[in-house]
């Protein structure tokens, strides 16, 4: 079974490269989304069923319909995008290999057999998760609340189509 | 389900971080990679998403239900940015008739 988790984890790195890779806008978004069902794919593995089920609502559902939307009402899917030269490109990519390599590097030394991972397969169900977040984690979700209102203020104002004063 | 869900304890919690990390690099190489604004915040998503998934599997790994709580705030915190992100380049897009990122710089003043 531990099998799935590697065809899951070369999925999602195949899929983040197309991401960046695609030519056209359309088809980065959708390989985003593919990538984004292969992590929930992980959250299932990791006993985590509620935040799955919440990512694909959330993520899949909402997040890059809307970036569809948006892309699609710009009528931005002409591939006539202007690329950067190939020597930014040699740069942005070497660059970020080596970030890999650092990070990697960086957490070598924790690398030392970790925990064995605790079998409880009822933590991820939404009793339990709301039991925590509205005992231990109140003021930060009520802190959320606030920020989804000023940022639901900001988009409408940001959007709101203004005629030219002058 | 339970075939599926105890299938974890065979995978190293290195491996997912080897993932993470992976995809992580991949969104900064995708922010430094593109011109474009909207592909440019779709890489940040992703590597929210890597954190995200990095987060869920310490969780797992040591049963304890705070970093899924986490997880939930930093998709609160990605909405929010792409509600906010998707209307200012919605109207970069209606001055500018473009959503190259390389028109921002005259923002230097």
């Amino acid at each position: 079974m531990s099998l799935l988790f590697y065809i899951l984890a070369a999925l999602s790195v195949l899929t983040g490269l197309g991401v960046v890779l695609a030519r056209n806008p359309i088809n980065s978004v959708l390989s985003l989304i593919a990538c984004f069902l292969t992590i929930a794919g992980h959250y299932v593995l990791l006993n985590a069923q509620f935040l799955a089920v919440v990512h694909v609502i959330v993520y899949t559902g909402a997040i890059m319909v809307l970036f569809l939307f948006v892309i699609m009402l710009m009528d931005m899917n002409r591939a006539n995008e202007p690329h950067k030269k190939w020597t930014t490109k040699l740069a942005a990519t070497l660059s970020g290999c080596l970030l890999l390599l650092v990070l990697l590097a960086s957490t070598a030394k924790v690398m030392l057999g970790g925990p064995a991972p605790v079998l409880s397969p009822d933590m991820g169900l939404i009793k339990n998760l709301g039991m925590v977040l509205y005992r231990d984690y109140l003021y930060p979700f009520e802190t959320s609340a606030i920020l989804f209102l000023s940022a639901m203020v900001g988009a409408m104002v940001l959007g709101k189509h203004e005629p030219k004063k002058i | 389900m339970g075939q599926i869900t105890s299938a974890i304890q065979l995978i190293p919690i290195e491996h997912y971080m080897i993932l993470c990390l992976t995809l992580f690099s991949i969104g900064v190489m995708g922010v430094l990679f593109r011109r474009n604004a909207i592909v440019i915040l779709m890489c940040i998503e992703l590597m929210l998403n890597s954190v995200n998934l990095l987060l869920a599997a310490f969780s797992a790994y040591h049963a304890d239900a705070g970093g899924q709580i986490f997880v939930f705030f930093i998709m609160v915190v990605a909405a929010a940015e792409v509600a906010v992100g998707l209307s200012i380049l919605v109207m970069m897009k209606r001055n500018n008739n473009s959503v190259d990122i390389n028109l921002l710089s005259r923002l230097k003043g």
